[in-house]
């Protein structure tokens, strides 16, 4: 089936980008296209025009800061996080898991982020990980949190005009250890649910846990039950395994229930993958 | 609007509209008809082709964001000596059996084999995850995959 039609414009710089938004403000971002054109494939989207992000080449790439963390641009393709061996363990092995090898070499940071489907990978990581994302829109620049980013289904901080840029790691803590596992529907890839662990280990004793899950409900969520559960065990599988019990609360109560797999499923599934997560930076780490 | 590639090691200026996806100039505009479009939604990966070098799925680029790419459909894989040693596999192994997903598999498992020179069947499965065949059940595309492997690392 033929595409809807639209117009397309080119942005070779963010300036240019954002100028070409603020005269087209019925356009919206092109970056991998491996959100949108999907949408526009089978006409769920009709957007009046796409603005291609994709020569930018400033936005491509991982690269150290100073203070030992990461600044990824939004064009930064999934393969690209996969192969990279610096990043925290949980950002590559997500990247991994995402759709196929076609998909990843095409799919962005930026487009699967901004697209903020509940199923995505990325959401629980950068909760887990409190990465920042850099947005850059026609009054300039501000940075917000993942938590602040991720909003509700589909739904982001992004405002009309507004551009990702980049997504900033702040430098792991020294001990730190971190794992992704995923339940991923077996049709879609798509995780049912995702969980994500970012710990930090001391003498033998978590001193710092962050967990997020995504897939379970309309937005990816910090676990703090789960962290609370975690600070100052060892982590011997019992712990491991009550810590990650907590998770169910965590979820609330709006759990996605659809032809995919029920609430009660999903639910149940987190404390699961939750574990897995746990165990695997546990795991890695020593 | 005008864009221009390299397709099968030729020069290509071609007028496109902007919803135009690599898949349909490919097929509608220079009748490489190879490059088959099995789902619409980057699922099956019959229309794998490679753009720059590496396996994308053509029913989910635009043409214009192929311009100025270099792009090789399942026609640019044979030359004058034969068929490329992967599409000989295929053939000798009896990957394939309607046919349908073959071009898109022959161009992922090259990709493949050129990350992962000597890849097992679990290897091959992970790899081929994006490519869907609805016949075989896999079996014969994975022996042929690991036979195209052998023969492209002895230079075939």
């Amino acid at each position: 089936m033929a595409l809807p039609a639209f117009d397309y414009y080119r942005a070779h710089s963010v300036d240019e980008a954002l100028a070409l938004a603020a005269e087209h403000p019925e356009a919206v971002w092109l970056a991998g296209g491996h959100s949108l054109i999907p949408l526009l494939n089978v006409r769920l989207a009709y957007p009046g025009a796409l603005i291609d992000i994709g020569p930018i080449v400033e936005l491509t790439g991982i690269r150290p800061t100073p203070d030992g963390g990461w600044s990824i641009g939004a064009l930064t393709t999934h393969a690209m996080l996969a192969a990279n061996v610096e990043v925290p363990p949980v950002l590559a092995q997500a990247a991994a898991q995402i759709g196929d090898p076609q998909v990843r070499n095409r799919g962005t940071l930026g487009g699967n982020v901004a697209h903020a489907d509940p199923a995505a990978d990325y959401p629980p990581v950068l909760l887990a990980l409190e990465a920042a994302f850099t947005l850059r829109g026609p009054t300039g620049q501000r940075n917000v949190t993942a938590a602040n980013f991720f909003q509700g289904l589909f739904t982001t901080a992004l405002q009309e005009g507004e551009l990702l840029t980049e997504v900033r790691l702040a430098a792991p803590p020294s001990g730190s250890t971190s794992a992704y596992a995923k339940l991923a529907h077996p049709a879609s890839g798509y995780a049912l649910v995702g969980a994500a662990a970012v710990l930090v280990v001391e003498q033998g004793r978590c001193t710092q846990a962050r967990v997020a899950v995504g897939g379970a409900t309309p937005t990816a969520v910090r676990a703090p039950r789960v962290e609370a559960a975690l600070i100052g065990q060892t982590l011997n599988e019992a712990n491991l395994a009550a810590a990650a019990a907590t998770v169910e609360a965590d979820l609330g109560d709006e759990l996605l229930n659809d032809h995919q797999a029920s609430a009660a499923y999903r639910r149940r599934m987190a404390t699961v993958y939750v574990k897995r997560a746990l165990t695997q930076a546990a795991t890695d780490r020593t | 609007m005008q864009v221009k590639l390299t397709v099968n090691e030729k020069p290509v200026v071609a007028d496109v509209e902007p919803r135009t996806r690599l898949v349909d100039l490919l097929r509608d505009q220079l009748n490489l008809t190879g490059t088959h479009i099995g789902c619409d939604t980057s699922q099956c990966g019959a229309c794998t082709v490679h753009l720059d070098g590496a396996a994308v799925k053509a029913c989910t680029i635009l043409a214009v964001q192929a311009d100025g790419a270099t792009v090789t459909t399942i026609e640019g894989l044979a030359n004058q000596e034969g068929l490329h040693p992967m599409q000989q596999a295929f053939w000798d192994h009896h990957g394939l059996q309607c046919g349908y997903c073959t071009p898109g598999m022959i161009m992922a498992a090259i990709k493949l084999v050129e990350d992962e020179p000597q890849p097992n069947a679990t290897t091959i499965r992970h790899g081929l995850k994006g490519n869907l065949c609805r016949c075989t059940g896999y079996q014969s595309i994975v022996r042929a995959v690991q036979a195209g492997a052998t023969a492209m690392a002895e230079g075939g």
